[in-house]
Parts: C-alpha cells; structure tokens; sequence
C-alpha cells in the first residue's frame, strides 16, 4: 500500500552555485579525521593511540553509555594525531592514509537480526542509523516500529541522489534487505513525485511514498509526520540513502567502504560540481583552487543545516555535500530601509519563490536578535501538525510536559531549518529545538 | 559612508565593556544599529537568514501610518478653520494653511509621544543591559494619531509613562507584553480624564477656546440623538475620505485603507484579522439595522467608517505581539473585535468601544490560541489512545 503526499507549506530557497552533474578533478587527501562532535550525544572513548596502524574498519573509539557502538576509521593508515580541546574533549581523531586501503573483513551474514545488528555495530555502520525522536544514533535493543528513508532531499543545493548514486543499485537494495531484517514494522521509501524516474525505481520490499511540494518535502522527519507518526514511546528508524549504500556495500564485501560522492556547492565556489572521496576527507584538496575567495563560509553539509569548518578543515561524517558562501561581516548603511537593499529577498514580504531567481545569500543575519514579535510566519514553512511557535517557547522555559504536548517527538532541528531562515527575531531555532532534545533525552529517555 | 563607519569604530571601545562609558553603550548601539545594519553573522544552523528583520518590520509599519498621519494634519486644519469661517471669524482658507496648521498642531504631540516614550525605554534599556528594541517605534507614532488634537501634553505625558510601563515594561520589553501599549495609553487617558476625553470640545483644534465652535465627534452627536445635525453635515463619502471629527489619525477611513494594502504586502500584519473583523462588525451592524430601535442602529454599515473602527483593526488589533497568535485563532481574534465593537457602541452607547473592545481580545487572546493548540494537542494524544485502544481489543 502507497501513500501519496502533497506539502504545501515550505518554500524552495533557490541559491547560486548548484552542482554541475559532473565530477571534479581532485587529488585523494592524505589526511582523514573523525570528529566525535559529528555524533550528537556521544561520549568518545578512544580505543586507539597516536602512532597504531589501522585498517579500513578498525574501531578508533566507542561511546561510553554504550560500548557496543563503535566508531570506525574510514580508511586504512596511521593514527597519527589525537586533537583535544578544552577540558580534553576529543575533537579530532587524524588517521594517515596508506597508499593502498586495506579493509577489516567482517561477516556478511544476514540470516538474523542479531546477527545483521552485530555486524553493523562492529564495523561502525551502526552510526549511520539514527532514531527519532531526538535525532540521535539509534539505540541496537530498541525495536523500531519503522524505518524511513527519504528518497531525495528538497534542501537547497543538495545532492542529486540520482546522480550521485548512480551504479550502485545493488547496494542500495541490499541496503533495504538489511532494514527491513532490522525492523518487524514496514520500511518506508519517499520519491520525490514530481521526478518520473529515480535511480530507485527497481528497488523492491518497501513502501513507496510519492511526495511532492516544496522544501522540507525531502525531510524525513516530515514524511514521517505524515506516514506514521512518532508517538511518546514509540522509536521509528531513519537513514539517509548515501548511508544505505555503504550499509549494502558492508553485507555484500564485507567491507566498511565510506565513499561518498560529495556535491562542492554555493556561490563562493568556482565550478560548482560533484567530488568522489571518502567520509571525514580533509577538505584542503577539494577547496585549493576551487575558492572564489578568501573570505568565504565553509560549510560541511548544506547551507541550512549544515557545520562551519575550517579551510583545513573535514567533512562531515553524515555530509555529501559541502558549501561555500561568502562572509556577511560587513556593515550596510541604513541596511533596514526596506526596499533599500534588494539583493536580499523577504520570504515574509513577497513570493520570491515562485520566481526563478537564483539568490546570492551571505552570512549576515541581517539583523540583530530580539524577541518573538511576528506570529505565523513559521507556520507558513513548517508543515506539521504542531505549532512551531509554542514548541519553541516550551523548549525556552524548559516546560517538558509542554514539550511533550506541542509535540517534540516528531521534530528534529532540521525541520526548523526554515523556520529559522525566515525567523524576524533572528533566533537560532535549530539550536534551541536541540538544547530541547537534549533534555527529554537526559529527563525521559 | 566610510568616515561615518570610521568614526563609529573609533568610539565604539569606549561603550564596550570596561570601556569609559560602558553604562551608555544601549545608547551607541541604538544610534550605530540606526545607522548601519549590524555585522552579525551566523555561526551555526541556518547559514543564510531572510533580509527582514524588527527594524526594518517597524520602519514598514510606521510607513504604513503616513497616509493617515498626514490626512490627521489635514483634517486638523479643516476643521478648525471651517468652523472659523461658518462663525465668520475668517473669510477662507487655503489647503496649505490648512495643512500647517495641523502640522503645528501635532508635531507638539509627536515630539512629546518620542521624547517620553524613548525616554522610559532608555531608562529600562539601560538598567537591564539591553540595546533599545524596536517597538516604541510604532508606539510612539500610533500614540499622536489615537488621542484628541487638543489634549494637553501634561496629560499625554503622564499616559505614555503608564502606557509604556505598566503596558510594556514590566512584562519584560518588546514583544513580551500582553496588551498594546498605544491602547494602555488610550485606555489610561480615557478612565483618568473621562470629563476631558468624552466632551464635545477637545476633537476640534480651538473648540475649547473659541465660543460657539463644537467638536462632538458622530458617535457622540448619534448617542445624544441628533442623528438629523448628523444626516445633513457628513455624507458618505465625508466619513470614507476623513472629513469627520475624531482623533487625529483615526478619521479617514481611505488613508487607513491604504496602510493596510502596504501592511498586507509586506507580510507585517494579519489579514485573517483584518477580514474577519470587517466581517464581524458588518454582520452586527446588519443585526442593528433589522432591530432598528435607535439611531445609533439605524446607522448600519456607516459604523464600519467612523469612530476609529477601520484604524482600530488595521493598526491596533493586528499587532502581533497582543493579537492570537494562531490562525485560526486569528479569525475568532478578528471577528470577535468586530462583533463585540460594534455591539458595545451601540448598546452601551460607548464611542470608544473599538479601542476597549481590542483590549479586552487583547487579554483573551492567549485563552482564544490555548484552545487552538488545544485541539493540536488532542489530535497527538487521540493517536496513542487509538493505537492502545487497538492494542487492547486485538
């Protein structure tokens, strides 16, 4: 049985420097990391010391409320750095390429749920399943009433799944067989509706969901919403298809393979195209001659949701795609007369989205933070049967039975990405709605 | 603008922490903000932001009350100098007289709406810390256009420091508050000075000093049953262009039109509101007209274009802070004002109904969006009911 879904509220942000569907010329970078940050909610303990070998697979460190889950290099090398911060906190673990990848063999079996479970917690493939509520690793003894993946993702500047994926279809539905052991419940697949065809459309043994309308169409978190939703105790399942891959690949190779093809986006790159390279990439290759200019954002992930780095910076372990933006560290005089400035649009103020333009957005807030002041402009761009507005100040007084009844579980930071895009008080939505999570997390589990 | 920015660093350590003057530095940021746009930027989540922000949120508003800031100077001068010519004191006018003269009529008023207004706000920025938020912008400007031309400024002093406190402030500053504060003012002026605020003399420049000039707004005329001195002065097309007595901004129901198509297009204010308002005040308006008992019924749909009723709902129902914040909260909001306005003046025989009305939905309004979400909430938990309900019965 298919569902089909039609969203109406969100709007499409269309953005300078979309990825040309062609591969750059990039040398393969020496240097890889794992950034435990990239792990929301996860105390690293490393297994490894500055100077061990290690292969493709191997662990480099595990959580430490839960030793199953283990976090595994992506490539084959020496563990040549352990990067501390304040406190010692753990912020980058370096591992040295080798000339060649060798790879940890693990077991490609499948003929249980435990088995299956095992497998994707030792080779560190376990990470990429995530569960909502809270947006979080999943947790390997929770039973998930389904599991969701979204097809295509309607962010701005995405990656083309179907360009990006292309020729591992094999992989991707071995990738579904895996889900659907993992889950007694359906795993859902959502297309994009108003593609005809997809690089999905021989995959079999899920519940395919037609979606269509603007952004956040693509968010799983939304299709959830309107699928199935997350109830208070219930755990539904996600992964991201990019992800899946590498899941398919493991119980077909038994090998951990984390390549990924990245989409080098935005209006401070070059020549907006795609990069074949591998999860936690230093970035120094890709960005060397592909800078516009100094100044510029860099940003592991999508302009929405995605992390500041460094121009030395890595990627991202769940990223395919990275996006340069200029600075907006400047001042703009009488920069608040309306109409002044049209460089910038006003979701608010007008229908920009219905034109074709393609925006060239900086940094700058263009504004400055104050209170709540402008009712029903978040709804205008949050489809779900919540009140976007009364969740967030729930999560502002720490209110968690509020939270509970505004509906926290079906949410994750992402969703507010707009939101937070249109927000006139210039709050940072999507850090609240985590600091949120954080405490149902800590106070209800 | 280079010298101009350069100018503004160079000062600028003097207001930061530990700088000479660290107390003043809400002050500086007031005027450096005013000035340049903050060099902000975003440092995690969203990456790009939408150009709109407070500031520039207000500045449309405030644009939106010029027309009826400018008919107000107008109407002031016609008025005044009408009446001077029907008691022939005086043989003509120009329109630019006219005009001038309101202008030295309200810019009195204007000045002492910011200077004090500001001022308290000043004060509370400076003891909290913060940098001067936005709203008194639009505050200090509704204040002018809602209160009679010839009131004292002792008394719209004293209004604004109330309105501005006990409206604002002790909720915590812009957007925090419960009631607008442009209404606190009204209310206070209203309820302090009732013998000043609801005679025939203070809605006319002059009427209080020259004999035999009246101010009695048609409202006031209708209630005292001289519906006839009514029929025969004001057509129409008087009250939908303005040529009415009334306070200062309120009159012209054309000029608040034209607010409201520039508020609607840049997104600031609610048209749910402002519908649903028209649509409530015109069904009880119907209502009057088939019971039929009095004047005030018999004036029918005329009631949607005169006793601030048109700049009530543009201007003051649809600030978002006070107003349900929910949609479909918004059209209860809305029809609500219209409904119990209309309702109130006439049975009550209250001209001011539509400014007490908005205040009374501004207290409702939180009770009006709790049911709403309310019935969000039910939904969440009928779907765990449901599911225990099957689990139960399987």
């Amino acid at each position: 049985m298919s569902q089909d879904i039609r969203i109406k509220r969100g709007v499409d942000i269309k953005l300078v420097g979309k990825a040309e569907k062609m591969f750059a010329n990039v040398t393969q970078a020496k240097m890889f990391a794992l950034q435990p940050d990239d792990f929301h909610g996860i105390t690293p303990k490393l297994t490894v010391k500055a100077g061990e070998q290690v292969k493709a697979g191997d662990t480099l460190f595990y959580s430490k409320y839960n030793d199953k889950i283990k976090f595994t290099s992506p490539v084959s090398g020496e563990v040549v750095e352990i990067v501390r911060g304040a406190k010692r906190k753990i912020l980058e673990v370096k591992v040295l390429i080798d000339s060649e990848i060798t790879y940890k063999e693990f077991s490609t079996s499948s003929s249980s749920r435990e088995e299956v479970i095992e497998t994707l917690l030792e080779s560190g493939a376990w990470a990429f399943i995530k569960q909502r509520p809270y947006d979080v690793i999943a947790n390997p003894s929770d039973k998930p009433k389904a599991i969701f993946i979204s097809g295509f993702n309607s962010a701005p500047l995405a990656a083309d799944y179907d360009f990006t994926l292309q020729g591992k279809e094999k992989s991707l539905q071995k990738g579904i067989d895996i889900m659907s052991i993992l889950t007694n419940g359906k795993v859902h697949l959502s297309l994009d509706g108003s593609k005809p065809a997809s690089i999905f459309q021989n995959i079999s043994g899920v519940d395919v969901h037609n979606v269509t309308g603007p952004h956040p169409a693509g968010n799983v978190g939304v299709q959830i919403h309107h699928i199935d939703p997350v109830n208070k105790g219930e755990r539904v399942w996600t992964v991201t298809p990019h992800d899946l891959v590498i899941i398919g690949d493991l119980f077909l190779t038994g090998n951990f393979n984390a390549e990924r093809v990245v989409a080098l986006t935005g209006s401070g790159v070059n020549k907006p195209r795609y990069v074949k390279t591998i999860a936690g990439t230093s970035l120094e290759n890709i960005l060397k001659d592909s800078l516009k200019s100094t100044d510029a954002r860099i940003i592991s992930g999508g302009p929405l949701t995605g992390t500041k780095v460094s121009k030395n910076g890595y990627l991202g372990y769940y990223d395919n795609q990275i996006t340069i933006l200029p600075e907006g560290k400047s001042h703009r005089f009488f920069g608040w007369v309306p109409w002044l400035y049209n460089n910038i649009f006003s979701i608010a103020g007008s229908s920009f989205a219905s034109t074709g333009k393609e925006y060239d957005m900086d940094t700058n807030k263009n504004g400055e933070t104050r209170g709540f002041v402008v009712t029903g402009e978040m709804e205008k761009v949050f489809p779900f049967d919540i009140y976007p507005m009364y969740l967030v100040k729930s999560i502002m007084y720490n209110d968690i039975g509020e939270m509970e009844n505004q509906g926290i579980y079906e949410v994750a930071p992402e969703d507010f990405a707009l939101a937070e895009v249109i927000n006139t008080s210039k709050i940072d939505i999507q850090k609240v709605v985590r600091e949120g999570l954080d405490l149902m997390v800590k106070e209800v589990g | 603008m280079k010298f101009l920015r350069d100018a503004l660093d160079g000062i600028k350590p003097n207001f930061t922490s530990g700088g000479k003057w660290e107390k003043w530095n809400p002050v500086f940021e007031t005027f450096e903000t005013f000035l340049f746009t903050p060099d902000h930027v975003t440092t995690s989540g969203s990456h790009i932001r939408d150009g709109v922000d407070i500031k520039r949120l207000m500045t449309v508003v405030v644009l939106a009350l010029f027309p009826a800031l400018f008919f107000g100077m107008y109407n002031i001068g016609y008025f005044h100098f009408e009446q001077l010519v029907a008691l022939g004191q005086q043989d003509s006018y120009t329109f630019m007289e006219a005009f001038l003269f309101g202008l030295w009529k309200l810019l009195p008023i204007i000045i002492v709406s910011y200077a004090v207004g500001l001022g308290v706000e000043f004060i509370f920025a400076m003891f909290y810390g913060h940098s001067i938020h936005e709203g008194y912008f639009v505050t200090g400007m509704l204040i002018p256009l809602i209160v009679p031309v010839d009131l004292p400024l002792w008394m719209l002093a004293v209004s604004i420091v109330f309105g501005v406190v006990i409206g604002k402030e002790i909720f915590g500053g812009t957007g925090m508050n419960i009631l607008n504060p442009a209404l606190v003012v009204r209310a206070f002026l209203f309820f302090a000075y009732p013998t000043f605020m609801s005679g025939d003399k203070v809605w006319v420049a002059g009427a209080s000093e020259v004999d035999g000039m009246s101010g009695a707004t048609i409202l006031g005329q209708l209630g005292s049953g001289a519906e006839a001195v009514v029929d025969k002065t004001y057509s129409v097309m008087d009250m939908f262009l303005g040529f009415i007595p009334g306070s200062i901004g309120e009159t012209s129901t054309l000029a608040i039109l034209i607010g409201a198509v520039m508020l609607l297009l840049a997104g600031v204010a609610s048209w749910r509101i402002m519908l649903s308002g028209v649509i409530g005040a015109a069904i009880m308006s119907a209502l009057f007209v088939l019971w039929g008992a009095n004047p005030l019924m018999d004036f029918g749909f005329k009631h949607l274009l005169v006793g601030g009723f048109a700049f009530g709902l543009v201007f003051m129902a649809t600030d978002p802070v006070s107003a349900a914040q929910t949609n479909t909260g918004k059209w209860i909001y809305g029809f609500l004002i219209g409904f119990l306005s209309i309702l109130l003046r006439v049975l009550n025989g209250f001209p001011e109904a539509v400014m007490l009305v908005i205040l009374l939905l501004n207290v409702f309004a939180p009770t009006i969006d709790h049911y709403v979400v309310q019935a969000s909430v039910n939904r969440r938990n009928k779907r765990v009911e449901d599911k225990i309900k099957k689990a139960l019965s399987a």
